[in-house]
């Protein structure tokens, strides 16, 4: 019979779960947490900075111009959402499916989540040109008629969608850590850390009649979740489906996108896994190797799926028999852009193949290194689609390229600064593991002990 | 604000006494207990005697009424109150109003859901009295409010002795 692996390894206690996991924001911060955390942080202040000159100058700073009206920021903007549907596919729909590895790594990837909408949020909203007046893209009672938005444009659609995801995650998000905010609010030893704790606990006490609607509500809003997360990336999908451009106009591209999605989410959530690991060595137990692998099995079956859209787009540029389809494709691979169509072949198709040996499934350093080329192909990927499509449309006399400064690199390299700000604040003031969901799956793999 | 009551806590120290323990105490015939515990646990609903959750009921009818809010919204501003002809499109166009009818059915279930959940548990309270700190950590108890139907404080004294509590305190919950 086939064994199951232990997920919480080390024969814990229900009271050493509770201190290993708030033992980070328990204990004063380390050395390398405050270097990481200043270094990001003047990363972020970089970022604000760029931000206010792109805005008080103008749009023309970035690169965008006639024919390349889309540029960094909604590159940067699919990128950053893409990152976060993995942190619902392992909170939400691996919680339907019943999967128990994800106990440990759903809270964090579920944060990643948060951040990674919320840095991917603002892209759009600056993009406008005129952040003052993004108010009207909801559809809001005025005075011009009242002249309402335009429910017919996939950007539209965009606004509601990623709005909604926003909301839905972060209270999903925030219900799951209710529980947990009240463990700390127990164990505060000082007063200001009763009262934060406790404001943030809303006075739970663990009843079994809270603990019973608890349940139901946390399986209501993955059921929700699941059908959400695949909307969204569907939705950002659309804004270049539903365009007549050829390169865009493609009904592959919401189950692409999708695949993509996921697939650059557990780029970063092995990246970020790697660096809590070692950041905080106690949660080795918890985030066992074991979970990164299952991790790394989903980047290569995804990594797999994305090589097959790439494949599968070529195959129908050409059996459509479009000319201008075929040309877009070509131009894609051999064209002035083909040298970021093969990065993005290599790191999304090619160095994931790598995971199908087990010792380098199993490698963190190697696991890393992979991530890392994941985040870079995926970023690729989304310029490659953005880019080489509009550089090249129908008319040569329409042709250009996309004039790339320095402001482009400032607001994409200041994103992360942005991120990982607020992930490295999480993993200071917020439980970075759920505590009441581990606890009831600690003796799943035991001997003698079953799960169910 | 909810009231608090008087009445006897049981603490105990594992998971199967809890459940032991609170099957024993809805066998006895009392029906306002409480079982406190750090994580929920399995079988816990059977054994305390509770009904499931109400709150998918909620989850649906607001699912339904994100619904119609999203089909009236769109049907109202693009094709009643200020029609604009937008690429020869009809003025009520329903397939492009589709995931804006979907995203507010979701949004209105979620947050509606969770509204329904701080209202079932009495969320949220400021400062509510906790029998133990450990509670929400390694331990699980029972508590027995006073107004509870044969509350009898030496007998329940008695009877949590007999499940094996390892502390017994008269508090407020």
């Amino acid at each position: 019979m086939m064994k199951r692996k232990q997920l919480v390894l080390g024969n814990k206690t229900l009271k050493d779960v509770t201190e290993d996991i708030v033992a980070p924001l328990e204990r004063f911060p380390s050395k390398q947490w405050v270097g990481m955390f200043l270094s990001a942080k003047a990363l972020f202040l970089f970022y604000l900075v760029t931000i206010a000159i792109v805005i008080s100058t103008g749009m023309g700073l970035l690169g965008v111009n006639h024919p390349i009206g889309w540029g960094t920021m909604i590159i940067t903007f699919v990128f950053w959402i893409g990152i976060g549907h993995a942190g619902t596919l392992i909170s939400a729909i691996l919680f339907l499916f019943r999967q128990k590895w994800r106990t440990s790594v759903a809270r964090t990837a579920e944060a990643m989540t948060v951040f990674a909408v919320m840095t991917a949020g603002l892209f759009p909203l600056m993009h406008t040109g005129r952040p003052w007046l993004d108010y009207w893209l909801f559809p809001y009672p005025n005075q011009r008629g009242p002249l309402w938005v335009n429910f017919r444009s996939p950007l539209l659609w965009d606004v509601f969608a990623v709005s909604t995801y926003a909301t839905v995650s972060l209270v999903f998000w925030y219900v799951g850590l209710v529980p947990d905010f009240a463990t700390i609010r127990d164990r505060a030893k000082n007063k200001i850390r009763h009262l934060v704790y406790g404001a943030l606990s809303l006075g739970w006490r663990g009843t079994a009649k809270s603990w019973s609607h608890f349940e139901m509500v946390y399986l209501l809003l993955a059921g929700l979740s699941t059908p959400l997360v695949l909307s969204v990336h569907t939705i950002v999908s659309f804004d270049f489906a539903v365009s007549n451009l050829p390169g865009w106009h493609t009904t592959i591209f919401p189950p692409y996108f999708v695949a993509g999605a996921i697939f650059s989410g557990f780029g970063m959530v092995i990246t970020l896994m790697t660096l809590v690991r070692i950041g905080f060595p106690e949660f080795k137990n918890y985030i066992t190797i074991d979970h990164m692998e299952v991790m790394n099995k989903i980047i290569m079956a995804t990594g797999l799926m994305v090589g097959y859209a790439y494949a599968s787009e070529f195959f129908i540029a050409w059996y459509s028999g479009n000319i201008y389809e075929r040309f877009v494709f070509v131009n894609r691979a051999f064209g002035d852009y083909g040298w970021s169509y093969w990065i993005m072949v290599t790191c999304n198709v090619l160095i994931p193949q790598i995971f199908w040996i087990k010792s380098m499934r199993r490698s963190i350093p190697v696991m890393f290194v992979v991530s890392i080329f994941v985040n870079i192909g995926m970023w690729f990927e989304r310029f490659v689609i953005t880019v080489t499509s509009l550089h090249h449309d129908f008319l040569p006399s329409n042709w250009g390229s996309y004039a790339w400064s320095f402001y482009d690199t400032a607001i994409l390299v200041g994103s992360f600064g942005m991120f990982l700000t607020l992930f490295l604040l999480y993993l200071r003031l917020f439980p970075a593991i759920s505590i009441a969901e581990i606890k009831p799956v600690m003796n799943v793999g035991k001997e003698g002990k079953g799960g169910h | 604000m909810a009231k608090y009551k008087q009445g006897l806590a049981a603490i105990f120290l594992t998971e199967e006494q809890i459940l032991e323990a609170a099957r024993k105490t809805r066998e006895r015939g009392f029906t306002k207990f409480e079982a406190i515990s750090p994580y929920p646990i399995h079988g816990m609903e059977e054994a305390a005697g509770i009904k499931r959750s109400w709150i998918p009921y909620v989850t649906f009818v607001m699912g339904l009424v994100g619904l119609s809010a999203g089909l009236g919204l769109t049907w109202w501003t693009s094709a009643v109150n200020w029609p604009i002809n937008v690429g020869g499109k009809p003025l009520f166009s329903l397939p492009a109003f589709i995931p804006i009818m979907f995203e507010l059915t979701i949004l209105f279930a979620a947050l509606s859901s969770v509204a329904a959940m701080f209202y079932a548990c009495g969320l949220p309270k400021v400062n509510p009295p906790i029998i133990d700190k450990d509670l929400t950590c390694h331990k699980f108890a029972i508590f027995i409010p006073e107004d509870d139907t044969g509350y009898e404080e030496s007998k329940v004294q008695e009877f949590f002795k007999s499940l094996g509590a390892s502390e017994i305190k008269k508090t407020e919950f």
